[in-house]
């Protein structure tokens, strides 16, 4: 069990190097200058060549991630005399178009896309979860076709449109929120009910259209089990339905959403770029989006590509581990 | 020997698009304590889908069940087509139980052995999760699973297939239950081990003065182990008769044909296998007609084409000893010789 574990995060330590390494490669290729970017309206061979050497960018790509590398368990100082900048271990990088340090701005947007993925996925889980097996149990029955009509809204409202829906014509048409408001951080810990209700739109409709899946692959799930022999035996032996259902039925027709419910969590920690930018959340869906269309700033996309990637690995270890104990089946080894 | 079950036109019914499938019809048939009753015929007779029903476990909603199925129990008779759902599954796995043909994927794959049967013993008993394990060992000792007390903590797919079906045994015994329906509970076995488990059904049927219903297509088994056959074919009883009388005085030829499918160590001489050409019919909007007259090579013995023309009804051909055919007793004797 250990010696797996520790096997498992060697591989996934190597799985994250190489991501980081692909990112700097594609990013290498790519045909423009954050160098020139960087430069404004008056610019000289001089100034981009300068700009090119504060960013870090006039080595060769393998000489600018082994820095990213090194910066990350030592820390790293960006440009020279009165202008130099340190940014502390575990250093991401030095964003130059938002002026900090990398680090500092995955520490801030970090809590937004962790709260909003939180609470979607406790959300989405017992909607999909509940409305999934009560369809089942009762199977062709006006309930289960009205689950069906809501998996269909669910799945065919993608989250820019349910999300533009509840944001225009419930929070600002009820002024639940104030549009000034929209995206100001209460922090759980002080502000638990603002928190709560900065956070709970932008979970339904991120929720919305994951509980319709979920609704139909619980459904799907507790229906096949509920064939299978071992379902059979429970009734002979004389356990009443109800018994049949949650302590025979559920656990093996649940076992298999739970690994996917893990994936799908870990994705959404690495930032969920619409809904954030739909409820103004600067979360780490922004930050990335932010990154990408102002200057190309590499660190930044650099470093949420890698947690982004962190989170899947991470999950997928966590997953497997309680797939196992849920299954005795599966052995560990 | 006293009266366990006894059912009467008992009829099963599973609506569908394209019709009704009569799966089983008109069965009639008794049983007694310590008695075994073997019910043989080919997929799709009828055999589980009757024991289904005995058991009450086919789902009400999409079933049409008729007829009488009346337990003789320790605690008075109980008729159990008419019984509230309650009624039956308080008699399930206390008063009748069941084990199945392939017990890997009948155990729960979750839950450990011995869990599995304290939890059949906790259904139908008061007592601590501590008494369960205990009788469950019990159990796993007597369907003789060495070290039970060990064995009992772990999971289906850690036991052999010859074990897992003593366990399922031993669940289905947990409760002292006065009818057993096996159906074919050796099939998905080894060969070596359908033997043992066979042995041990017999020893427990024994033990507990159990009436048990055995399902099987195997005429070996049958022979072992039967006291009465019924043969079911196209969902009806087509012979039923004593053991003894049925292999050799077989008085229905689809009886007679199955028994000639069985290859036999005695034959030394170069000669196929004989087989009982075509296939059993759908089930689905059957003609008034014997079922069997397609491939029955004896039709023509009977006059006026009546074998295609009227359903035969189950007729006594001597003390015991009753078939589903047209030709009279003495000659289907001629043809059998």
């Amino acid at each position: 069990m250990l010696k797996y574990v520790s096997r498992r995060i060697v591989v996934s330590i190597i799985i994250l190097v190489l991501i980081s390494a692909t990112v700097f490669i594609i990013f290498n290729y790519l045909p423009f200058d954050p160098a020139r970017l960087s430069c404004g309206k008056h610019c000289t061979p001089e100034i981009i060549s300068g700009n090119r050497h504060r960013l870090g960018l006039d080595v060769n790509w393998w000489v600018q991630w082994w820095r990213f590398l090194e910066g990350i368990f030592v820390g790293r100082d960006y440009g020279e005399g009165a202008a130099l900048i340190h940014c502390g271990a575990p250093a991401f990088g030095y964003s130059f178009t938002q002026h900090a340090c990398v680090t500092t701005l995955l520490g801030q947007a970090l809590p937004v896309t962790v709260s909003l993925a939180i609470g979607a996925f406790i959300m989405w889980l017992v909607l999909g979860v509940t409305l999934g097996v009560i369809s089942a149990r009762f199977r062709n029955t006006w309930i289960d076709r009205l689950s069906t009509v809501f998996v269909l809204i669910g799945t065919s409202l993608p989250t820019f449109i349910s999300g533009l829906l509840l944001l225009l014509f419930i929070v600002l048409k009820f002024n639940l929120i104030s549009p000034l408001d929209l995206g100001t951080w209460h922090s759980p810990l002080t502000d638990p009910w603002g928190w709560f209700s900065s956070y709970f739109w932008p979970w339904l409709s991120l929720a919305l259209i994951y509980a319709a899946t979920y609704t139909r692959f619980t459904r799907s799930n507790v229906i096949e089990t509920s064939s299978e022999d071992f379902i059979r035996t429970a009734r002979a032996k004389g356990l009443s339905e109800r018994k049949v259902l949650w302590k025979h039925t559920l656990r093996p027709a649940l076992a298999p959403i739970l690994t996917i419910a893990g994936l799908d969590f870990a994705g959404l920690l690495g930032g969920a770029i619409i809904t954030e930018q739909i409820f103004q959340l600067p979360g780490l869906g922004r930050l990335t989006l932010q990154a990408v269309l102002q200057d190309y700033d590499l660190p930044i996309i650099v470093a949420t590509t890698t947690l982004a990637a962190a989170f899947v690995v991470i999950a997928n270890l966590v997953v497997d581990l309680a797939y196992a104990l849920l299954d005795p089946r599966i052995r560990i080894s | 020997m006293s009266n366990l079950l006894d059912v009467k036109a008992l009829n099963v019914t599973f609506p569908t698009v394209d019709g009704e499938v009569r799966a089983s019809v008109d069965l009639n048939f008794s049983l007694n304590r310590g008695e075994t009753l073997a019910i043989v015929g080919e997929s799709g007779s009828g055999k589980s889908v009757s024991s289904l029903a005995i058991m009450g476990l086919h789902n009400r909603a999409r079933t049409v069940i008729s007829g009488e199925v009346i337990h003789h129990g320790t605690q008075g008779s109980t008729e159990l087509i008419s019984a509230s759902d309650e009624t039956v599954r308080k008699l399930r796995g206390k008063e009748m139980a069941m084990i199945f043909q392939d017990p890997m994927s009948s155990l729960h794959p979750y839950y450990s052995i011995g869990s599995q049967i304290s939890e059949a013993w906790a259904i139908h008993n008061d007592g601590s999760k501590r008494d369960g394990m205990k009788r469950a060992i019990e159990m796993l000792d007597l369907v003789e699973i060495p070290s039970a007390a060990k064995r009992a903590h772990e999971f289906p797919h850690q036991f052999s297939g010859g074990m897992r079906q003593r366990a399922m045994i031993a669940m289905a015994l947990v409760n002292n239950p006065s009818l057993l329906i096996a159906d074919e509970p050796t099939t998905a076995l080894d060969v070596t081990v359908q033997a043992q488990v066979l042995q041990l059904l017999q020893n427990m049927q024994k033990e507990f003065n159990m009436g048990v219903i055995l399902i099987t297509h195997d005429l070996g088994v049958v022979a072992e182990f039967a006291d009465r056959v019924n043969v079911m074919y196209a969902g009806k009883i087509v012979e039923t008769a004593g053991v003894e009388d049925l292999y050799y005085r077989s008085m229905h030829p689809y009886t007679i044909g199955l028994l000639r499918s069985i290859p036999r160590v005695d034959q030394i001489d170069n000669h196929r296998l004989d087989a009982i050409k075509g296939a059993p019919p759908s089930l689905i909007n059957l003609p008034m007609a014997c079922s069997f007259a397609p491939r029955c090579e004896y039709s023509s013995l009977v006059t006026g084409g009546l074998c295609t023309q009227s359903q035969p009804e189950l007729e006594q051909k001597s003390a015991e000893h009753f078939a589903r055919c047209f030709l009279p007793a003495e000659r289907i004797a001629e043809v059998r010789s």
